[in-house]
């Protein structure tokens, strides 16, 4: 494979790692605690309407979730395209 | 001790310590000075950016907001950390790669243009000016409340300190100062939380109490707020009166605009690789998740706390008699901040809804004739503390954690707008073949410059220190943030098109705010929902220009001549990890 062919190869697949995270990043933050938190907080969890939940808390986390994975992938990604640093 | 002198000991300390840091990490070079040698552990450039993302704002406002929007607060807490998402996946590695100090160079670059680097220029110093007012008005209130001096000596004293370690120790020494601001401002924030979430809830975690039952009933503690605000005619405190439209509209605002402020981008310019700068960014949002969730029970608490305490047997029994009121309440009534009214002479303090038609008949019957307390929501944090009756020496830190949040903000905003004019404006455009030394020392000077410009809008906001917020958002969401992202993602975005979107986003959305909210001229129409564009507010209408942005870049690129090949390189190359050097300048 030519270093073009490579780094196409890489450059699409991550684009792929970036699109599930952003497709998760926005079913948490805008879908379950924007959009859907009125029919989520019919459930609760401990003291927590789940919609509120979402919103105040566990969109938060799972931002956080979301990073360090995609930081996690993009460094394995990185070495089988041979494309990583020193 | 007297709370005052334990105050001064505790933020003379703290002082003591960012000083010395300064001192300890001069900047001896324009690495230094703009990017801190590009040798700063990811960890410790989490826990810096995380301090200089979280202003005055963060620590002082954010939490009274919550208390008093309810769910609505979620806007922040969600627009404010999704960006770091956005930051770490679109925006940070590849910036990184590129390596060079600042984010209109990087614009320049791409689009191959010194009218784009000038538009960038433009764009940034609007953004921080308006940014770092705020946080020396900041510094203000907790110096006149805290120290009791007034805000005059209060704001030169904050100036000074900025100025120390800003002008002498550069991004470096910024960098090593809001490590140990961070850690100031995360306990200070942090402790009362614990504190009171363990006297509500017996649950030492705030994140976990607020899900909890409250010490000695079998009710949850957020079905108790509501219960109690409900009595009130409040709205349910988990329920929003926003539009979703808008609600969904400034939440994207405000996590693009974080991923498209200069100063939070060029933080990760500093680390040494670009694997660096992805996990650097979790970092980040793991320190500035630390407040951030802490943030929704101090709310939800305080509100609680605030309402029980002027209703101790509910809303059905008597209220409060101002003649037996705290002392919180009397000396946050000197500040002004807190205001009562004996609307119908009884000596007790009503505090209710009376904006509530349907409320209107059972408050008169109960001899109500409006509410008569007047709570700035910007006390909340500050006077949370005091209103749950916690030892001296944490209303102390409290104090120290507000100015370090105000500190730390002001000083990276300060770095940004010093290496913009000495590094975009003089070296870029005007003085090409200015030395090293040279450039740093207009560094210092533009960063001296900005600090006395600072200080002169703390002392003077020109009266709309809480619109801008909304205003600088929506101009890095509008303007910066597009012409990056395309500039990495897109080879047929031009210099043409770039310019052309950037000054779309910029006007429609600098209009949109000018036309409801009236900086420096009256306000053109109402700024009620009725009147908004698509029913988005001015906080939010940055998303819109960002759309515009976009679809101006994209059409006017089509139309023009496509990049040179070696911009065609340049994004090749950007997109790859490998050979990223340290940061350099030319």
């Amino acid at each position: 494979m030519s270093q073009q062919e490579s780094r196409d190869a890489y450059w699409k697949a991550n684009l792929r790692v970036m699109a599930i995270c952003l497709v998760i990043w926005f079913v948490v933050s805008f879908g379950f605690g924007i959009l859907l938190a009125d029919v989520l907080d019919n459930i609760q969890i401990f003291g927590y309407p789940l919609g509120f939940w979402f919103a105040q808390q566990g969109s938060i986390y799972t931002f956080l979730v979301l990073i360090f994975f995609y930081a996690w992938r993009m460094n394995q990604l990185d070495r089988e395209h041979d494309v990583h640093e020193d | 001790m007297d709370l005052q002198l334990l105050t001064y000991i505790v933020v003379g300390a703290t002082f003591a310590l960012y000083i010395g840091i300064a001192i300890w990490s001069r900047a001896g070079n324009t690495g230094d000075f703009y990017v801190a040698g590009k040798g700063v552990h990811p960890v410790a450039n989490g826990m810096a950016t995380a301090a200089d993302w979280m202003s005055a704002a963060s620590f002082i406002s954010m939490a009274g907001l919550i208390a008093f929007l309810g769910y609505d607060g979620s806007v922040y807490l969600m627009g404010w950390t999704g960006g770091y998402v956005l930051l770490a996946l679109l925006l940070a590695p590849y910036l990184r790669k590129y390596g060079k100090f600042t984010v209109p160079s990087f614009i320049a670059d791409r689009y191959y243009s010194k009218s784009a680097r000038i538009v960038a220029v433009i764009c940034l110093i609007f953004i921080s000016f308006t940014y770092v007012a705020g946080q020396m008005r900041g510094v203000g209130i907790v110096f006149s409340r805290f120290l009791e001096v007034d805000i005059v000596t209060g704001l030169l004293v904050g100036m000074g300190i900025v100025f120390v370690y800003a002008v002498l120790g550069g991004m470096k020494g910024i960098t090593y100062t809001q490590v140990a601001q961070y850690c100031v401002l995360i306990c200070a924030y942090t402790v009362p939380a614990v504190f009171i979430s363990f006297q509500l809830t017996g649950n030492v975690l705030p994140q976990l109490g607020l899900g909890s039952q409250t010490v000695g009933e079998q009710v949850y503690l957020l079905d108790k707020l509501n219960q109690v605000i409900m009595d009130l005619g409040f709205g349910a405190y988990t329920d929003g009166s926003k539009a979703m439209i808008d609600v969904l509209a400034i939440t994207l605002a405000l996590m693009v605009g974080t991923a498209g402020l200069p100063h939070v981008i060029v933080r990760f310019f500093t680390v040494p690789k670009v694997s660096d700068a992805r996990k650097s960014a979790g970092w980040a949002l793991l320190f500035i998740a630390l407040l951030y969730t802490t943030a929704p029970a101090v709310g939800a608490m305080a509100r609680l706390n605030l309402t029980e305490t002027i209703w101790p047997e509910g809303a059905s029994a008597q209220a409060l008699a101002y003649d037996e009121r705290p002392q919180w309440f009397r000396t946050w009534e000197q500040t002004g901040l807190l205001k009562f009214e004996d609307k119908n002479n009884d000596g007790r303090v009503q505090y209710y809804n009376d904006g509530n038609a349907a409320f209107q008949r059972t408050a008169e019957a109960r001899g109500w004739a409006g509410n008569e307390l007047t709570v700035d929501r910007d006390i909340m944090v500050l006077a949370n503390p005091e209103i749950a009756r916690l030892p001296n020496w944490v209303i102390a830190l409290v104090a120290a954690g507000g100015i370090a949040a105000a500190l730390s903000t002001a000083a990276g905003l300060l770095l940004v707008i010093s290496s913009a004019v000495s590094h975009d404006l003089l070296k870029s455009v005007f003085v090409p073949n200015m030395s090293d030394k040279a450039e740093l020392l207009a560094g210092r000077i533009a960063a001296a410059f900005a600090i006395c410009v600072a200080g002169y809008l703390g002392y003077n906001p020109p009266g709309f220190v809480a619109q801008v917020v909304a205003f600088a958002f929506g101009l890095a969401a509008a303007s910066l943030f597009p012409v990056i992202i395309m500039g990495i993602f897109s080879t047929r975005i031009n210099r043409e098109g770039a310019i052309a979107g950037m000054l779309t986003g910029l006007i429609f959305t600098f209009g949109y705010i000018l036309y409801f909210k009236g900086i420096f001229i009256t306000p053109l129409a109402e700024n009620v929902p009725e009147n908004w564009l698509f029913g988005i507010s001015p906080e939010g209408i940055g998303v819109v220009g960002m759309l515009l942005n976009f679809a101006v870049a994209f059409a006017i690129s089509r139309v023009t001549a496509a990049p040179p090949q070696h911009i065609q390189e340049f994004i090749q190359d950007i997109r790859v990890p490998r050979g990223a050097g340290g940061a350099h300048a030319h």
